[in-house]
């Protein structure tokens, strides 16, 4: 199954991937544990998928595999039609926690890509550009240690769009933060989204924010994960929580989640 | 006073702003203290007494002018008030200590020297001391800043190396606590200079607690930190220069400061037995002709030495990680 999406894909901002039969499993205490169960979906340039599932279910590593920071134990998963074997920052995650580098400042940290490739002087003028999408003007040489959580998020988020990713791979980016800064930086996830055109796969377990953010939402099974269900979201941005078409929605995921009332 | 910062403030409430009733009473004591020692007469035979009571005569009654003018010393009058405690005992000290030794002769001789006698070793030895000093300071210097470089790429090599580790660290863990005086007889033997060899030990005391603690640093740094750099495209060179040794980097400050002190103590032990030179090598000289004063001279240069030594490697300490909170401070 070839999707129609990997056609035109080369030259897009965002990129197409595919996953095909991907299946992955660890060892522990010597046996194998299997986390991800013939997995397949595939997304077009520049749509916005959320997995949603309940915690601890596989889709981080769904995501590694996706970053090319591990390797399936079975299947194939693609990235523009090619086999993604090592790390590259065309692809770039966004973890739950911002680890950020605390010897660095905010304008260090957001520079981080660049400098590993050796950029910063031709491209060095993205880092304020980033730093200015995500709303830290001003905090540029500030440390992280100073920076609130919703503060660092953004850093980390910086961090990866300076790069100028066609695919960004967001592992519960929101999970920690208190639920106003969520709200906030939910709307400017989509207004980056939106503005960039890249392919964004966003790993959840909160069914609003699936609902809120993506275009198409796979549901996942507990571990091992597979693909249970897809609720396509049809509904235009910005997106309103009370929107009845959002709020069925929500309804038939919590009960394939097992949690209708 | 426009510059009175808060932590003063409670210090001098209750007090006159701007004259420093600590500064009179720390002025009182070392002018005492003068006083005592420049009109008792000595019991026992020294010498510089007059210098001796005129200096601390002399300290009194700056400190009279620095207790007056305190308003407008600005920020060396805070530094200066914040001391007026330590002042005022160490002034009466002083003079406890030249009673019962100048004056009184109520401590035996020659074991207890007395503060005339200090200044005399200071005012008239002090070419040899300060050769000492000078000897002390180059091999500590040179056997430090070896140890501690070898310490540190030996421990970012077996924390980020797995075939490395495999050798080197069964080596580590069976030399590494051995104290590096138990090397004396045979780095005698087998280096060809008693110099080179006393810089061996030097460095091999630093080596051990620096290799360990950096390796350690490396070998602890967060994971996700190397997968981050990794998916923005990092180098493996990268991961080290730039991910694993900044993160590692509290740790291997702490296995400099402990390297520091081991190297100080392998160093007075490698000067009184090999090396004819350095403060070590003076001690055991006083020590031999039994001039007890210049052993508490030495004694007290070689505090104030590693002291400042370890000041200096806590504020370069501080200057490279600004980033930390919170540090402790020395």
């Amino acid at each position: 199954m070839v999707s129609p999406a990997l056609r035109d894909s080369a030259d897009a901002a965002g990129m197409a991937v595919e996953i095909r039969n991907a299946s992955q499993q660890f060892q522990l205490e010597g046996r194998p544990l299997p986390v991800l169960d013939n997995v397949s979906f595939s997304a077009r340039p520049g749509e916005f998928i959320a997995l949603l599932g309940p915690s601890g279910c596989g889709k981080s590593t769904l995501l590694r595999l996706l970053a090319g920071l591990d390797q399936p134990t079975g299947g194939e998963v693609l990235g523009d039609g090619r086999a993604i074997t090592a790390p590259d920052p065309s692809r770039v995650l966004v973890f739950q926690d911002p680890t950020l580098y605390p010897w660095r400042t905010v304008r260090a940290n957001v520079a981080l890509g660049l400098e590993a490739r050796g950029l910063l002087r031709t491209r060095g003028h993205r880092i304020q550009e980033a730093i200015d999408l995500v709303g830290l003007t001003g905090f540029e040489s500030a440390y992280p240690h100073q920076l609130s959580g919703g503060m660092a998020q953004r850093v980390a988020l910086a961090r990866a769009l300076v790069n100028d990713p066609r695919l960004l791979l967001l592992d519960e980016p929101l999970g920690k933060l208190d639920s106003l800064t969520r709200l906030s930086m939910q709307a400017e996830l989509v207004r980056l989204w939106q503005r960039s055109g890249l392919t964004a796969l966003l790993v959840t377990h909160d069914v609003e924010e699936a609902l809120i953010l993506a275009q198409r939402v796979l549901v996942f099974s507990p571990r091992p994960a597979r693909i249970t269900a897809e609720l396509v979201v049809d509904r235009p941005y910005p997106r309103h929580r009370d929107d009845p078409h959002l709020v069925a929605l929500r309804r038939e995921a919590l009960g394939l989640l097992g949690l209708a009332d | 006073m426009s510059s009175t910062t808060l932590t003063a403030a409670p210090a001098s409430a209750g007090t006159l702003p701007g004259l420093w009733w600590g500064g009179l009473l720390a002025a009182l004591s070392w002018g005492g203290a003068g006083l005592l020692t420049g009109l008792l007469p000595d019991e026992i035979e020294v010498g510089r007494t007059q210098e001796l009571g005129l200096g601390a005569a002399l300290l009194g009654a700056a400190l009279v002018l620095a207790a007056l003018g305190a308003p407008w010393l600005g920020r060396a009058g805070q530094k200066l008030r914040a001391a007026g405690p330590w002042l005022t005992v160490l002034g009466l000290a002083l003079a406890v200590w030249e009673l019962l030794t100048a004056k009184l002769a109520l401590l035996p001789l020659p074991f207890f020297a007395s503060p005339q006698g200090l200044l005399e070793v200071y005012l008239e030895d002090w070419p040899r001391l300060g050769e000492s000093v000078l000897r002390s300071l180059w091999l500590l210097a040179s056997g430090y800043a070896l140890g501690a470089a070898a310490g540190f790429v030996a421990g970012v090599a077996l924390g980020w190396s797995r075939a490395i580790g495999y050798w080197v660290h069964p080596v580590l863990r069976l030399i590494g606590p051995l104290p590096a005086t138990a090397w004396l007889p045979i780095a005698f033997f087998a280096f060809p200079s008693s110099g080179s060899a006393s810089t061996f030990l030097v460095a091999l005391a630093a080596w051990f607690p620096v290799t360990v603690l950096t390796w350690s640093g490396v070998a602890g740094v967060n994971k996700a930190y190397y997968d981050i750099a990794r998916t923005l495209g990092a180098s493996p060179r990268f991961l080290v220069l730039k991910v694993a040794i900044p993160a590692a980097l509290p740790q291997v400050f702490v296995g400099l400061f402990m390297g520091l002190g081991a190297s100080f103590s392998v160093l007075v032990v490698a000067e009184m037995l090999g090396v004819k030179a350095g403060l070590g090598w003076y001690l055991q000289w006083a020590q031999g002709w039994a001039a007890y004063g210049n052993m508490y001279a030495a004694l007290l240069v070689m505090a104030v030495m590693c002291s400042t030594l370890v000041t200096l490697l806590f504020k370069g300490r501080d200057r490279v990680l600004a980033w930390q909170k919170g540090t402790v401070r020395w």
